[in-house]
């Protein structure tokens, strides 16, 4: 299990490695600079600041530059941001899209595979039948309007919650409307994977010898079902992840979090180089880091999985 | 008759709801079990054995199913009138049960040790220690090598036999007065069969246990039960003991089963024997002998209503009207 463990770990950096690459050339190709601007500057300028930047010098020279300096953790200067360094925005913003996202995925976990449990417990019930039409609004009504619909109710009309902001400008309240619109999605997708895999569970034959040893309902539930019944919703962590992450920028941009949802996407219309790629090989880092543990939590829960 | 009687099924009828109908899986069945008796239960797919059995445990799924009517009567009382906790006492504890499939009977997820010491603390109400000594003890009973090391196993680390034996080893670590066991050999090969009905056997014995062996397969029964109940449509069809059964057959049913076991003592047959036509569907069922339009004595009575249970000599119990005649005409 450890080798395996040490072998995924290794294996995470020549994926790495593929993604920036790709990645850089892709952005090199697209029109436009981070110094093209309405405005003209002279060439004499702009020459200038190309060579400040390196960006005078062939490609290839550039793209080894720039991997050498990711390696030792330098994600390079910005280019629209003059004076800061893009692990300076990162350092800054990515604890709290990391709080968003970890707290509106536990949010998502524990109420959806608890509501699938009862749901599954008390199938065709009013409860069940109540909790999967929650649900399926929940996976079809997209973020950016269940976000504001949530703002418009609970901060405008009923005036329980700020409206936006973050930790500082009002404490921990802050953090409730954004957590639980971003939850929703999950929530409701997680809730009815685990019904289902519930369902399938309880009426598996190893649940019949349970019930025929006397178990009581909670011990089955918790002790016989939910190990195998919670494999689907952990293969579909991974996934999730990254719809949060991309979730987040959506909520970030609607609540005013100073995440990295905000930089990810002004970078990108501003055209800077280096903080598109810092951006990127944080995502797919979490991305892929995510999947990893996907995997290992996978062989723990399942004892038939055997990795070698 | 019988002494000491420790099970006592009624007029069981067991049914299900379908979008199609009414199933009566079950549909008035009533058998005794005595104290360390062998009682083979044979019919075959969808005749009620399986179903009978797990109503008598009340495990029966609900929806869709439904205990209509009948009383189980074990230790004095009635099941169907026990609350949960007392049911509860009852399943695992006082009477163990045995699944066809052993491949997906046991709970993939855990070890066998976490398994079968949760049983034996609840009934035994013993340490956990404790508990998994005796769990070793049952399996090295039922024989398993180097059972200290296997406990911690998963399932999936055992044969198919092997698996048995554990669910075997399980279902009698807490000294039930009964085993039910609901086809335990169906899926296993032919070798294994035999090492696992010798197994129930010897342990029954050893133990003091009743069993209850629920099989279509005739050559179990013939091979280990006292008394046999041939099920058919939901009902019994004909009781008695084995070599009643056996060496005189009563219910053109049971002939007919018999009948179509494949003999290697006799002459080459061109073609096996088998009962013409199809087990009929339990949806809806007309107040009819539900075997006449596969049975050969079929009369004019049979197609319009049931025949009741007539006692023959011994403890012999048949439903055809065939006997109705003669007992009446005595």
């Amino acid at each position: 299990m450890s080798k395996y463990i040490l072998r995924r770990a290794l294996g995470l950096i020549p994926t790495m490695f593929i993604i920036v690459t790709i990645c850089f050339f892709f952005i090199r190709v697209a029109p436009g600079g981070p110094f093209s601007s309405e405005k003209k500057l002279p060439p004499q300028i702009l020459q200038n600041i190309q060579k400040k930047y390196n960006m005078d010098k062939p490609l290839m020279i550039q793209y080894v530059k720039y991997l050498t300096d990711v390696a030792r953790g330098d994600l390079g200067p910005s280019y629209k941001y003059k004076d800061y360094d893009v692990n300076f925005f990162i350092k800054e913003s990515l604890p709290k899209s990391m709080l968003l996202g970890a707290l509106a995925l536990l949010l998502a976990v524990i109420l959806g595979i608890g509501t699938g449990m009862i749901s599954s417990l008390r199938q065709n019930s009013f409860w069940d039948y109540l909790s999967m039409s929650v649900a399926v609004i929940g996976i079809s009504v997209p973020l950016f309007v269940i976000a504001p619909v949530f703002m418009y109710i609970f901060a405008m009309k009923l005036q329980w919650l700020p409206v936006a902001g973050w930790l500082d400008d009002g404490g921990v309240k802050m953090l409730i409307l954004p957590v639980v619109s971003l939850s929703a999605p999950y929530f409701a997708t997680v809730a009815r994977l685990s019904r289902a895999s519930f369902l399938e569970s309880l009426r598996s034959d190893y649940i019949r010898t349970a019930k025929a040893k006397g178990l009581k309902t909670s011990v089955i539930m918790f002790k016989h079902v939910l190990k195998g019944a919670s494999l689907p919703v952990v293969s579909y962590l991974g996934p999730a992840f990254s719809g949060i992450i991309t979730g987040s920028i959506v909520i970030e941009q609607i609540f005013r979090i100073p995440g990295l949802g905000r930089h990810f996407v002004q970078s990108a219309f501003n055209r800077d180089y280096t903080m598109i790629m810092g951006t990127v090989i944080v995502y797919s880092l979490i991305l892929v880091i995510m999947n990893f543990l996907v995997d290992v939590l996978y062989g723990y829960l399942d004892p038939r999985i055997s990795y070698k | 008759m019988n002494k000491d009687i420790i099970l006592k099924v009624d007029n069981l009828r067991t049914y299900f709801n379908t979008d199609d109908g009414v199933v009566k899986a079950v549909d008035g069945v009533s058998f005794e079990l005595s104290k360390g008796e062998t009682l083979g239960i044979v019919g075959e797919s969808g005749s009620g054995k399986s179903v009978s059995n797990l109503s008598v445990m009340n495990l029966i799924p609900s929806p869709p199913g439904k205990i209509m009517g009948g009383t189980v009567t074990f230790d004095g009382r009635n099941i169907f009138d026990l609350n949960e906790e007392e049911l509860r006492n009852i399943r695992g504890g006082k009477i163990g049960m045995i699944f066809q499939d052993p491949m997906t009977s046991l709970n993939p997820f855990l070890r066998i040790s976490t398994q079968m010491i949760e049983t034996i603390v609840l009934h035994k109400k013993v340490s956990k220690d404790d508990a998994r000594k005796r769990a070793i003890e049952m399996l090295e009973l039922v024989g398993i090598p180097k059972a200290e090391k296997r406990v911690d196993d998963y399932p999936h680390q055992f044969s198919g036999g092997m698996r048995q034996r554990v669910m075997i080893a399980m279902a009698l670590s807490c000294d039930p007065e009964i085993l039910i066991a609901d086809e335990p050999t169906s899926a296993l090969d032919v070798t294994i069969q035999a090492q696992i009905l010798e197994l129930i056997q010897d342990l029954s014995k050893k133990l003091g246990t009743a069993v209850i062996m629920i099989t279509h397969d005739l050559g179990v029964v013939a091979g280990m039960c006292d008394n046999v109940n041939v099920m058919y449509a939901g009902r019994v069809v004909e009781k008695g003991t084995n070599d009643e059964i056996f060496a005189d057959p009563k219910h053109p049913y049971t002939r007919g089963l018999i009948k179509s076991v494949p003999r290697l003592d006799r002459p080459k047959q061109k073609k096996l024997y088998s009962i013409e036509g199809q087990p009929p569907n339990v949806i809806d069922l007309p107040e009819c002998c539900p075997f006449y339009p596969r049975c050969e004595h079929a009369m004019d009575k049979c197609k319009t209503s049931y025949p009741p249970a007539v006692k023959l000599d011994g403890s012999r119990e048949v439903s055809c009207w065939l006997y109705e005649e003669k007992t009446s005409g005595k």
